[in-house]
């Protein structure tokens, strides 16, 4: 029997401009510490959303997250959906390869961000957008 | 805060970022200790981030590219004072800071970059403290 999740708060943000980065992860640090998310866990949260947001910002002129605040069987964690209406990724296997970059960088963002997440999940398509989304549990 | 300061200490300088720093903010930085490393001919550079809460792949790159720029001018890098949780979260990450050497805290990363410096000055007869002009 697959467990249910349950949501417990959502919340959105948008992220426009690079100023918005650093309150949008204060955000998702509130949420990470109301739920008594450990330091590191947070950090490795806080990284990934970093990650996602900046990629939304350079490649699809920004975007809207959803913070969630949710819940499985016992355990307790952080849902973050980022959602851009930007060019999409032609090929999304080849985006999560480690070093993979079409704007000259070191290609860390996606794949780090998918090591960092308990779990990872993107869509995209070519000229409609991207999607991505990520949870940590508190103990995950 | 719009602005990180750069402390000089002697032939290094010393910055302590204590913000969660916004690009703009890390960009200036980055530029500013080029600049201060060639008007002061420092020979190493020492910044503090045991006041930052999280270190992405932006932040690492500048860190790196400070790093990189430095040693053009023969000057160290030393970071120090990376929180354990910070450490863990880059490894998974993926992201090495190159070019820059790591130490606990302020004093043990002087210490290394005396070192560094002061080995290679001995092995370095043209090299003269005295005739090294400050600003
Ligand atoms: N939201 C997005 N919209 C369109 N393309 C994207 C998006 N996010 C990522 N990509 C594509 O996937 C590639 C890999 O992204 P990733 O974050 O792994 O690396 P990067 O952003 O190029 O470099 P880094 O994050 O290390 O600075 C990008 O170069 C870009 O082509
Ligand atoms: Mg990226």
């Amino acid at each position: 029997m697959i467990t249910p999740v349950i949501l417990l708060s959502k919340d959105n943000m948008t992220v426009l401009r690079e100023q918005d980065v650093v309150p949008f992860r204060n955000r998702v640090k509130e949420y990470a510490i109301k739920i008594r998310m450990g330091l590191v866990n947070q950090t490795k949260l806080i990284t990934a959303a970093s990650e996602l947001a900046r990629n939304m910002l350079k490649y699809a002129n920004g975007g809207i997250v959803s913070i969630e605040t949710i819940a499985r069987g016992r355990e307790s964690g952080i849902r973050l959906t980022f959602k851009d209406e930007g060019p999409g990724i032609a090929d999304v296997n080849l985006a999560l390869k480690d070093g993979f970059s079409t704007g000259k960088s070191l290609g860390l963002g996606l794949p780090g961000a998918r090591r960092l997440a308990s779990e990872f999940e993107i869509n995209s398509e070519i000229g409609k957008g991207t999607k991505v989304m990520i949870i940590k549990w508190a103990n995950g | 805060m719009d602005k990180i300061p750069i402390l000089r200490m002697g032939r290094f300088l010393l910055v302590t970022i204590q913000v969660d720093l916004y690009d703009k903010l890390a960009l200036d930085l980055e530029a500013d200790l080029i600049k201060m490393v060639g008007k002061t001919n420092a020979r190493g550079i020492l910044i503090d981030i045991s006041a930052v809460n999280i270190v992405d792949s932006f932040m690492g790159r500048i860190i790196s590219n400070i790093g990189a720029m430095a040693k053009l001018v023969d000057a160290e890098t030393v970071v120090v004072g990376m929180q354990p949780a910070v450490a863990i979260t880059l490894v998974e990450l993926g992201l090495p800071l190159r070019g820059v050497y790591t130490a606990l805290n302020v004093e043990k990363g002087m210490d290394l970059l005396k070192s560094k410096v002061l080995r290679e000055e001995e092995t370095d007869p043209d090299d003269d403290y005295a005739g090294d002009s400050s600003v």
